[in-house]
């Protein structure tokens, strides 16, 4: 019955396919410029009228003087910190609350549930925030920007949700061979619930890697800064690149391509590992939609 | 409280009964589960609930020296000074034009994706449109931003280029970004490029939930493809969409931060100065002082989108038959 189409539904099935190919196609090559761009010869793109549709001509200079900065090295080095160990503060915390929070008949658990609920809605503010962190003495160290943020109250109620669909019966193995509930969250309840923890390793992964206000707020000191923070300062406040050697004489274009050059080398990472994740970003979308 | 922990003890004590546990080993189970909490309670309380005490020095006046509870009290000094200030309209009209104007743009697009999608037989072809829509959300606010000013770069830009391809003339067109009028557009647009595809995803999956023998019985009495997206697909996803509404609706007071702060320049300021970047500039970096200031107008804020939420939430539960709410 569906397999039936009238020419008129043909004919708009068509349309929407145009469209929607043609969508792609726009999302896609704000990306597909700055690849361009990247490998681009500058003396050639100072003469480029029109849509980049290809590289114009081709060259690694970009690449060479990206790596050459020091700054973009010492953002590269503090992002990793800050990913590692905010991760092992992030999974830790937050499986920790989780899933005190899954257990039944635990004392408190209704005070402690709103306590947690209400952050969600309230928050300090940014200035109140700011004094907090600064009295705890984290100001200006890499801290700052790993122990406030440790438990996001969103994914913590995510992976509450998951522990909850985890029968009973699992745990109740492990408590009658004597294991207390060290042994139940470590040995069976973080290892089955494999794919939360990557919605988890993921959605704080990415917060980290993206993240620069902390950076801004709370780091005095440029060699702290992390990768987003480097590449505020060089793609958006214009601090020009230190750039030496042959391509002189088209300056402009050099530290255009370069920027795109920095722009590819700092997306592709997450782009490259995205494809295989999808599944497990999107299952922990679903999940928060169902309790909302 | 009492019968929380009344309940929880007659519980361990059927517990014990039933398994034969010894006391002390039931002590060290339940003791290492509060033992679990302790660590995220205190985190909490830290980094949540000192700051909300911080609220305080909105209406102190307060100086590090002395403080957050040894400064003095100012009563609501901060607030009139805000209220009275050439700011104050400022800084609430371009928080709401932003916001409104986003909503506008953003919320309904995403839900004409997600029903073209649905329509689209072809399972690969689907895939593909929605992998490569949304990309753009994975990336850093301070990537998409840089890649804007890359791309309307008067020289090397898209924006550039093609301007002269067009004109055919040697010179280069004026700067889109330093105007202050298109901020706006540039701010919403983009977002559409960010948030496109990934907001399509929930309606995309409420579509998928909808049953093939609607459409069919649809079919037979006659409806076309258009008329069954809005007879059977549209009518699927309308509990989402509102819910999705009230959530939007409750935070039209509140413009994020990020972008906004960092497409700032100083010719656009006068359109792009919203609540919190104000905020921050007031507070975190014209020196000391501005404390309380800052706090008083992040308060004044946050009570706005607190009471927005409520209404929102209250109006959708008045007018609603199968009332949408969020609690």
């Amino acid at each position: 019955m569906l397999n039936k189409r009238s020419k008129a539904e043909w004919f708009g099935d068509s349309i929407n396919v145009m469209i929607l190919g043609f969508l792609s196609l726009i999302m896609l090559y704000p990306m597909l410029y700055e690849l361009f761009m990247s490998f681009s010869v500058a003396s050639q793109v100072a003469k480029h009228r029109g849509v980049l549709l290809w590289p114009l001509g081709f060259t690694l200079t970009p690449y060479r003087l990206v790596f050459a900065e020091k700054t973009i090295i010492s953002g590269y080095r503090n992002t990793f910190f800050v990913l590692s160990i905010g991760l092992v503060f992030n999974i830790t915390f937050t499986s920790l609350g989780a899933y005190f929070l899954s257990r039944k008949n635990v004392m408190l658990f209704k005070p402690v549930m709103i306590m947690i609920l209400i952050t969600m809605y309230f928050s300090g503010g940014l200035v109140p925030t700011w004094l907090n962190v600064n009295n705890l003495g984290l100001y200006n160290t890499l801290w700052a920007l790993i122990i406030p943020g440790a438990i996001n109250t969103f994914n913590l109620i995510l992976l509450r949700s998951y522990f909850l669909s985890i029968p009973d019966s699992l745990l109740e193995s492990v408590f009658i061979d004597g294991g207390g509930h060290f042994t139940a969250l470590f040995k069976v309840v973080i290892p089955v619930s494999l794919p939360a923890m990557m919605v988890m390793i993921l959605y704080y992964g990415v917060g980290h890697w993206n993240s620069w206000f902390d950076a801004l707020i709370y780091l005095r000191t440029r060699d702290l800064w992390p990768l987003q923070m480097v590449l505020r300062d060089i793609l958006i406040q214009g601090t020009d690149l230190d750039i030496r050697g042959e391509e002189l004489i088209n300056y402009e274009q050099l530290q255009e391509t370069t920027k795109a050059a920095i722009v590819i080398i700092t997306t592709v990472p997450i782009l490259m590992i995205y494809p295989f994740l999808q599944k497990y970003f999107i299952a922990g979308l679903m999940v928060g939609s169902l309790k909302g | 409280m009492a019968n929380t922990m009344k309940s929880s003890a007659v519980s361990l004590a059927g517990k014990k009964r039933n398994k034969g546990k010894s006391w002390t080993s039931q002590f060290v189970r339940n003791y290492q589960l509060h033992l679990f909490m302790l660590i995220p309670i205190a985190y909490i309380i830290i980094f949540n609930y000192v700051p909300m005490f911080g609220i305080q020095i909105a209406f102190k006046n307060f100086s590090p020296g002395k403080g957050i509870w040894g400064s003095p009290w100012a009563g609501l000094v901060h607030f009139q000074t805000f209220f009275k200030s050439y700011q104050f309209q400022r800084v609430i009209v371009n928080t709401l034009r932003i916001s409104i104007y986003s909503l506008l743009v953003n919320f309904p697009l995403p839900i004409v994706l997600a029903l073209m999608l649905n329509t689209v037989r072809n399972a690969r072809f689907k895939k593909t449109v929605q992998t490569v829509t949304y990309i753009p959300y994975f990336l850093s606010m301070v990537v998409v931003v840089g890649m804007l000013v890359q791309f309307l770069n008067p020289m090397t830009g898209v924006y550039g280029t093609v301007y002269r391809l067009i004109t055919g003339s040697a010179s280069y067109p004026p700067s889109i970004i330093q105007k202050p009028g298109s901020f706006i557009h540039l701010y919403v647009w983009s977002g559409v490029w960010q948030y496109l595809g990934w907001n399509s995803i929930i309606y995309i999956a409420a579509l998928s939930g909808v049953d093939p023998q609607l459409h069919e019985a649809a079919q037979i009495d006659g409806a076309s493809r258009f008329k069954r997206i809005l007879t059977v697909d549209l009518p699927a996803i309308i509990p989402t969409i509102s819910v999705l509404l009230i959530l939007n609706a409750g935070s039209l007071m509140s413009v994020g931060f990020e972008k906004v702060y960092l497409m700032q320049n100083n010719l656009n300021l006068m359109q792009s100065e919203v609540i919190s970047t104000y905020v921050y500039k007031v507070g975190l970096t014209s020196g000391m002082g501005n404390f309380s200031y800052a706090t008083a107008i992040g308060l004044f804020n946050s009570i706005i989108n607190c009471i927005l939420l409520v209404l929102v939430n209250w109006l959708s539960k008045k007018t609603s038959e199968n009332s949408t709410s969020l609690w």
